[in-house]
């Protein structure tokens, strides 16, 4: 049985990824803000999947509180015995606007979608090279591919968040441990539930079996749906004297 | 703002919508700062204006639908109230239960489904939906959150159930389901050539059917009228596989062009759809899915009705005086040439729904579409006399159209809801049928 941690297990995303590994009989370590929540996911996974044999524990803390992390992964680590995967989930996306003219606001969001996970990956990536063994999945966004007018606070965020697991990838592959950077569009979730939907925006299910996928593979990045490879792949080869004109 | 429909796609409205995710959060504030009134929206499959809020705020519930408890024992099913019968189904069927009750989809929510207080095939033996819910918890705009069961908070329970989605939001509820041994119904077919052969049918069958109901043909007239087909079933007792349905592979992609359907199209379905039966008893073995939901297998059906889309009316009349009440219905009917081919007929039974609202009453029940052009609402004019001066009542759940002073008479504790809706809360059904006369 697969022993895994969900961080953010709250989170549009993280909910379908634990459907499916629920339905797999795996043993569910979920991590969030609110206990309330987590007892809401925690009674529907095993109403639903107990027959399939999961298992499911809780733990619920400010996310903020950065100096929680480290007991958190550590009674993590102790409930299952030994960790086969964690996926790291939570985010947000703030006001761009608001941001541009309140620093404090941008900061704060990249605690949230940068430091945070970094903190969680740090205490993870260690336990995980003790262990000589698992797999690290978070979840970046294309938004960090290139930075963009529209959403920029968001997306040096997420930059940064790709960037350190490429480092981690880099330093953990030898230790046998698999890092995945997952770089989703657009996914229909409360997170972008007050942005208009699109015939590109994906459903939360689509996008956790894929990515589900990627961290049975150890697929180092992960581009969900897969066309988004494609599109950021232009993006990216944009000259900057010629983005910097444009109004993406 | 978005576009938001019922089932019946008229009227239009333009909402704000603010989806629920977590039964234990507060409703939220609206974006704008503004005091629009909310409404919840489940699926959006009732007809006329009950879940709309023109102007106002929608709160969809479908993403709340999370199933918290389930007691293999008893049966007893507590989940968030954006669950939907369909998800119900797909998690109890292969467990051996069943809904309790069901109406003629499974794209409806719990919550919905406690608001209408909606009624199925076995009215007659085992009342409306709201009959085999426990207990549910409601939340108002102010935050408070109250416990409803028939002893506690029973006035809120009461209220609630039939009451429309205007006294909260309902969180999550508890349904005792029924066991089954099978997921097949064995069922019969008959065709009866008159009303009088369809009340003798029902008289016969309603003690050892569960589930009863019969097709008719609503452009049959003179010795015809009230031609049809009467469908009566049980759930299977030979133990077999507990299989559920799958999705709908069909699905109407565009909206049809308004003449599709017309009084020649429809004479000529009814025809072939009536004769297709042999007479005599026609015995068959079905899955509960083209039993209970022959229209779920196509997405989107509303839309052969067209952009202008249409009207269900769906009445009840006392047993009293009821077949004189209904021939003269269908002969009206029959007269204006309008109507389709969905006209739906069967009896209700004495079993007393908790909500104040409850639609159903002792006696005779019949549904029917009619596409929306400029003689539908002049025919309603017509049925609605003959349907309240006999004492009857229109299903709120199907309305599009009926007056204020007919809402109000027939609906007499309309008023106690009133006091019981959440001031933050209204609906544009609920603004039209509460004006004053």
């Amino acid at each position: 049985m697969s022993k895994i941690i969900l961080i953010g297990a709250t989170s549009g995303i993280a909910q379908a990824i634990a459907a499916r590994l629920a339905q797999q009989g795996a043993e569910l370590y979920l991590m969030g803000r609110s206990s309330a929540k987590l007892d809401l996911l925690a009674a529907d996974l095993t109403t639903r999947y107990g027959q399939h044999g999961v298992r499911v524990e809780t733990r619920a803390f400010d996310f903020d509180d950065f100096a929680l992390h480290h007991p958190a992964v550590e009674a993590a680590a102790k409930a299952l015995g030994k960790v086969d995967a964690a996926y790291i989930c939570h985010g947000t996306l703030g006001d761009q606007a608001a941001c541009e003219c309140n620093f404090a606001l941008a900061e704060q969001e990249f605690r949230n979608n940068c430091l945070s996970p970094i903190s969680f990956l740090t205490h993870l990536g260690n336990l995980l090279e003790a262990q000589g063994s698992g797999t690290l999945v978070a979840i970046s966004s294309v938004a960090g591919d290139r930075g963009r007018q529209s959403n920029y606070v968001y997306g040096a965020a997420k930059a940064g968040l790709t960037a350190f697991l490429q480092g981690l990838r880099n330093r953990l592959y030898k230790k046998g441990v698999y890092v995945v950077t997952v770089k989703p569009g657009f996914v229909d979730t409360p997170m972008t539930a007050a942005m208009p939907r699109s015939p590109l925006t994906a459903s939360p299910d689509a996008v956790a079996r894929d990515i589900i996928r990627a961290a049975q593979r150890g697929t180092p990045v992960l581009y969900t749906p897969w066309f988004w490879q494609g599109i950021m792949l232009i993006i990216k080869a944009i000259p900057e004297r010629l983005f910097r004109r444009l109004t993406l | 703002m978005q576009s938001i429909e019922s089932w019946g796609r008229t009227p239009k409205t333009t909402q704000e919508v603010h989806p629920l995710h977590w039964s234990s959060d507060p409703i939220p504030s609206s974006s704008t700062g503004s005091c629009l009134p909310y409404l919840p929206y489940g699926l959006g499959r009732s007809y006329g204006d009950v879940c709309l809020n023109d102007g106002a705020i929608a709160l969809p519930t479908p993403a709340m639908g999370r199933l918290l408890a389930f007691d293999p024992g008893t049966g007893v099913i507590r989940c968030e109230a954006g669950a939907t019968l369909d998800a119900l189904l797909q998690f109890a069927v292969p467990r051996g239960w069943f809904l309790p009750t069901t109406p003629g989809t499974k794209f409806v929510t719990v919550g919905g489904a406690i608001a209408n207080d909606i009624h199925g095939k076995n009215h007659h033996q085992v009342g409306t939906f709201g009959c085999q819910v426990r207990r549910f918890e409601l939340l108002r705009s102010n935050g408070e959150r109250r416990l409803c069961t028939p002893a506690e908070n029973a006035d809120w329970y009461a209220a609630t159930i039939g009451g429309l989605g205007l006294t909260g939001v309902i969180t999550w509820a508890e349904v005792a389901l029924r066991p089954i041994a099978s997921a097949m119904i064995e069922m019969e077919s008959i065709k009866f050539r008159n009303l009088n052969e369809f009340f003798e049918l029902s008289a016969a069958s309603d003690h050892d059917f569960e589930h009863t109901v019969s097709w008719i043909d609503c452009i049959a007239s003179g010795e015809s009228l009230g031609r049809g087909i009467f469908m009566r079933g049980n759930h299977a007792v030979e133990p077999g596989p507990l299989q559920t349905h799958r999705p709908p592979k069909l699905a109407v992609p565009f909206d049809l062009p308004a003449l599709t359907l017309n009084r020649h199209t429809v004479r000529a379905f009814n025809a072939l759809y009536y004769g297709r039966l042999r007479s005599g008893v026609t015995r068959s073995r079905v899955h509960y899915e083209p039993f209970f939901y022959p229209l779920d297998g196509v997405n989107r059906w509303n839309r052969i009705y067209g952009k202008r889309g249409f009207y269900q009316y769906q009445f009840v009349v006392p047993f009293q005086d009821g077949e004189a009440v209904i021939r003269e219905i269908l002969t009206l009917i029959a007269r204006s040439g309008l109507g389709s081919f969905l006209a739906v007929l069967k009896t209700f039974g004495t079993m007393k729904s908790p909500g104040w609202m409850s639609f159903p009453m002792p006696g005779i029940t019949l549904a029917l579409d009619f596409a929306n052009t400029p003689a539908v609402l002049p025919l309603f004019a017509e049925l609605d006399r003959v349907v309240f001066s006999a004492g009857g009542r229109l299903y709120p759940a199907k309305d599009g159209a009926m007056r204020a002073v007919d809402f109000q008479k027939s609906y007499p504790r309309w008023e106690a809801l009133e006091t019981y809706r959440d001031p933050s809360f209204s609906s544009s059904f609920w603004r039209r049928v509460t004006q004053k006369p």
